[in-house]
């Protein structure tokens, strides 16, 4: 791809500002996504945090959801944080019933994993595919993956305590070692949010999957 | 994989407190009253749910002191949604606070909907796990609270009215004052801060960025669609609507265009076509029409 590539944000809801401007730092076009017309032409779509439940209700009733999982089946490259992650499973735990998704990995996933916004934190963690240490991962009322299918490829997990280190951090019993990073072809999720800590790696890692789309 | 991480996990720091509000953004929370009510915001789209006995229009009509709600009125809430659920204290009420903490809501509103418990200081928020959410009218106001740990703030307006014109006027009284700050030379921003009744260093920052280091919604008698969209046009992020919803003759349906035209705020054929059909808007009272001291937006400082 010779061109700049266009790199859409859903923008139903959430923090689609920080996705975008994580996105301009990757040398990409970026364009807010809200109608089916917007999906012309895209290269690429960024799924952003906010309330999974609100997306999805207006993914159907502004009738994009249909188009979207179509262009997503068809190859389109997507990355999806937090609630980005929930509508790219192929199936959610502890969500609404009427809750649609967008199945592009081939994973379970449930929702407000980790608990509720007191147990929401944050932490350093290695990600495989990520140059240069690790990365500062945060979760809020965050989903972990339950399991994956062989084709999903695991790019990180909590990390686990270390031995005999003080237990100063709290978060929350069965949290270690839970799946929160993954890649099935040319679709990214991530149970944290990279786009508010400034660190635009994971944002590079996905734009660099677009570009060898 | 040879690096391991070192750092400690940690819980209730400014970035998640403020990122959970940031999630909020282009959304719509909404007040409820019974678990009833939280499951038809949930299932028209709202964000979020703020859990409280009396809508503020009841709160005027009624009087009387207003209080943190039953514990056990919010654990229904929570058992019933899955949004994240708010709930107010009353401003200055650090033990209201504690105790909605204990009861796990995920943000708290320090609110002037309720009647302050302390006419002079509000709740250190920083002692808290849970964000706080709190009002303002203006941008010294507003920085006053972040000041004290708010970690989301919302223009007050005048709760409980149907009356839209406060908000409008908090809404564009804080931009205004970020776009002066923008525009003044750094030597006159110390005044500033004086004059905001603010401390420098957040002045200084709000003027470097052009807008407030925490997410801004607007709420205070916002009641139709085309409320919600023009204080998303006017700059809020989202927005707050109390007894606009279920005051109204179909709250369900309304519910469901506010939430839509927050998201197309800026589409008129949109907001045009949510509009229709909506059955009566709550009554209302004109602001004016309220005497000074009857008038919420005035408590806190």
């Amino acid at each position: 791809m010779t061109a700049q590539p266009v790199v859409g944000v859903l923008a139903l809801q959430g923090d689609v500002r920080e996705h975008a401007a994580a996105l301009k730092e990757c040398d990409v076009r970026v364009r807010p996504v809200r109608r089916v017309e917007e999906l012309d032409g895209l290269h690429g779509i960024v799924l952003p945090g906010g309330e999974s439940t609100t997306m999805s209700r207006l993914l159907e009733t502004f009738e994009l959801l249909e188009p979207l999982k179509a262009r997503i089946a068809g190859g389109l490259p997507a990355y999806g944080s937090c609630a980005g992650m929930i509508m790219l499973a192929g199936k959610v735990l502890d969500g609404r019933p009427d809750q649609h998704q967008l199945d592009g990995i081939d994973m379970i996933v449930r929702r407000n994993a980790f608990g509720r916004q007191v147990d929401s934190f944050e932490e350093d963690l290695d990600f495989t595919g990520v140059e240069g240490g690790p990365v500062h991962a945060v979760f809020i009322r965050a989903p972990w993956v339950e399991s994956v299918s062989p084709e999903v490829e695991v790019l990180a997990r909590v990390p686990e305590p270390e031995p005999g280190a003080e237990t100063a951090g709290s978060i929350p019993a069965g949290a270690a070692g839970r799946i929160v990073a993954v890649r099935q072809r040319s679709v990214l999720a991530t149970a944290f949010h990279p786009e508010l800590t400034g660190d635009g790696r994971v944002h590079r890692l996905f734009t660099e999957i677009v570009r060898a789309s | 994989m040879t690096t391991s991480p070192e750092s400690v996990p940690q819980t209730g720091t400014a970035r998640v407190k403020r990122g959970m509000a940031e999630m909020l953004k282009g959304g719509v929370i909404m007040d409820v009253v019974t678990a009833e009510q939280a499951k038809i915001a949930e299932d028209a789209g709202a964000v979020a749910v703020m859990a409280l006995e009396r809508v503020p229009a009841d709160i005027r009509a009624q009087g009387g002191v207003s209080r943190m709600s039953d514990p056990d009125m919010i654990d229904g809430i929570i058992a019933a949604v899955s949004i994240p659920v708010m709930a107010k204290a009353r401003i200055g009420h650090f033990v209201e606070a504690q105790v909605l903490q204990s009861l796990g809501v995920d943000y708290i509103d320090e609110s002037e909907v309720l009647t302050p418990a302390d006419y002079a200081n509000h709740i250190d928020k920083w002692q808290f796990t849970v964000p706080f959410v709190c009002g303002a009218t203006n941008l010294g106001e507003a920085l006053r609270r972040i000041t004290e740990g708010a970690a989301m703030i919302r223009s007050k307006g005048e709760a409980g009215t149907g009356d839209v014109s406060n908000a409008t006027t908090h809404m564009r009284k804080i931009r205004q004052e970020i776009r002066r700050l923008q525009n003044l030379p750094e030597d006159e921003l110390y005044v500033a801060a004086k004059e905001l009744q603010a401390p420098y260093e957040l002045v200084k920052e709000v003027a470097e960025l052009g807008k407030l280091p925490v997410v801004l919604f607007t709420a205070g008698g916002i009641a139709t669609p085309a409320d919600a969209a023009m204080m998303m046009q006017l700059g809020a992020e989202g927005v707050f609507v109390g007894s606009g919803i279920f005051k109204s003759g179909n709250p369900a349906q309304r519910a469901e265009a506010i939430v839509k035209a927050t998201t197309f705020h800026d589409d008129p054929d949109v907001i045009a076509k949510v509009s229709r059909g909506l059955g009566e808007a709550m009554v209302g009272i004109n602001v004016d029409e309220i005497p000074q001291p009857h008038r919420l937006a005035e408590r806190g400082w």
